[in-house]
């Protein structure tokens, strides 16, 4: 348990998918212009990811990991070089199958998040996630917190850097440093915030 | 035949420079941030996009006309991975030291956005021949960014250049240090605002719009 609560807390601030591992930045360079659709966003974010994670974790080691064939007369079948194909295609399928669940359910929740899930099929956050889990060895349950613990520090750092930019939308920027240049420049910054994070242990 | 050649100079300048899809469209800044410690990875990660997008481009442009639009994603997706698979599985047969330091990037070319942007925006709308053409010169464009963001922190954080040290021993004698702060995140962000900020104050070339 304070194992599993750990790998939460560094999931959100140490290791940040977004400021310590650079992924999602393309939505999060794009999404970010305000804060109401950058928690949108955020929480279809969330939501994906602790969806997405185990699903793959059971896809991968149920059928691609070296010898999970074993029971069908294939022990020494390693086919997890399959797993870029099938974990984009879980993503794309798992994204498409909760539009429709939330559609179906919700509208209201369907008004305030449908726009921002086609794009999450194609956030490198969902797969970067996926590849972690597998590289990083971890067992089922730690995959659901790893998802949920990742997708919660996206969603941080995206609220967190709208509202800076909201602010920063009066300030008087040098020419030609507007906009993209100066967004990276206080991701930069951000990134530093979280990384004093790093000598907690828990 | 002169007129060809100056329609595919002009897309390969059109991708490597003018609308350089890192400093000027935003794409693909995940990969870039975080293959960039080194200058040997980033050169790698580099050649790898370009060889992924050239190809995807030329694919998916190949088969516009057969693909319908609302699927198109998924189908362009899947030439991607398949693409991206067969670099990895090269990646870890002839440079495996790279290709474990590159970890889970090679994989995240399926995702980046330069790749399914070329593909969206371009592949879609033009012949294989143009759509190859300007598949290499985006990722060119994407490889420039990645190699001068590299040659900084490599530079300054660690003191190499692809791996020799270049810094005098005199210097370190003197007290000089590597700046510790260009090895982590945080450098490669300040690196990138800084480019496209220089980028933008260059003469000849379109600004951002605000």
């Amino acid at each position: 348990m304070v194992d599993h609560l750990s790998l939460f807390i560094n999931s959100v601030f140490i290791g940040n998918i977004l400021l310590a591992y650079f992924l999602g930045m393309c939505s999060f360079i794009a999404v970010s212009k305000n804060v109401e659709t950058a928690t949108g966003l955020g929480f279809a974010v969330i939501f994906v990811l602790t969806v997405t994670s185990p699903v793959n974790w059971l896809i991968y080691h149920g059928l691609l990991a070296p010898g999970a064939l074993a029971w069908a007369g294939f022990p020494d079948l390693d086919l997890s070089f399959l797993k870029y194909i099938t974990f984009i295609a879980v993503i794309a399928a798992i994204v498409q199958a909760v539009e429709m669940i939330i559609d179906r359910y919700s509208p209201l929740l369907y008004v305030t998040l449908g726009v921002f899930l086609p794009l999450i099929a194609v956030n490198c956050a969902i797969l970067g996630t996926s590849l972690f889990m597998v590289e990083r060895n971890y067992t089922f349950m730690e995959s659901v917190i790893f998802g949920a613990g990742s997708g919660t520090g996206w969603m941080l750092a995206i609220v967190s850097m709208a509202a800076i930019r909201n602010k920063l939308k009066y300030a008087d920027c040098p020419r030609g440093l507007e906009g993209f240049g100066i967004t990276m420049i206080v991701a930069g910054l951000m990134a530093m915030t979280f990384m004093m994070f790093s000598g907690i242990t828990l | 035949m002169l007129a060809e050649k100056d329609h595919f100079k002009e897309i390969l300048i059109k991708g490597i420079w003018k609308e350089n899809p890192v400093a000027y469209q935003v794409l693909g800044i995940c990969s870039a941030l975080a293959v960039t410690v080194k200058m040997s990875t980033a050169i790698v990660m580099g050649i790898a996009l370009t060889i992924v997008t050239a190809f995807s481009s030329l694919i998916i442009s190949s088969m516009r006309k057969h693909i319908p639009s609302n699927i198109r994603i998924i189908v362009e997706l899947a030439v991607i991975a398949s693409l991206v698979i067969v670099t990895d599985q090269i990646l870890k047969a002839f440079l495996y030291d790279i290709s474990k330091q590159l970890s889970i990037f090679v994989g995240l070319i399926i995702t980046n956005c330069i790749v399914l942007g070329r593909a969206e925006s371009f592949a879609l709308a033009n012949p294989p021949a143009d759509s190859f053409v300007d598949g290499v010169a985006n990722g060119i464009g994407y490889s420039l960014i990645l190699v001068c963001v590299a040659f900084i922190r490599e530079l300054l954080g660690s003191g190499k250049i692809l791996g020799f040290n270049v810094i005098p021993g005199f210097l370190v004698d003197m007290g000089y240090q590597n700046m510790g702060l260009m090895v982590l995140a945080p450098g490669a962000f300040f690196i990138i605002g800084l480019l496209v900020w220089l980028k933008n104050n260059l003469p000849g070339v379109s600004h951002e719009e605000n």
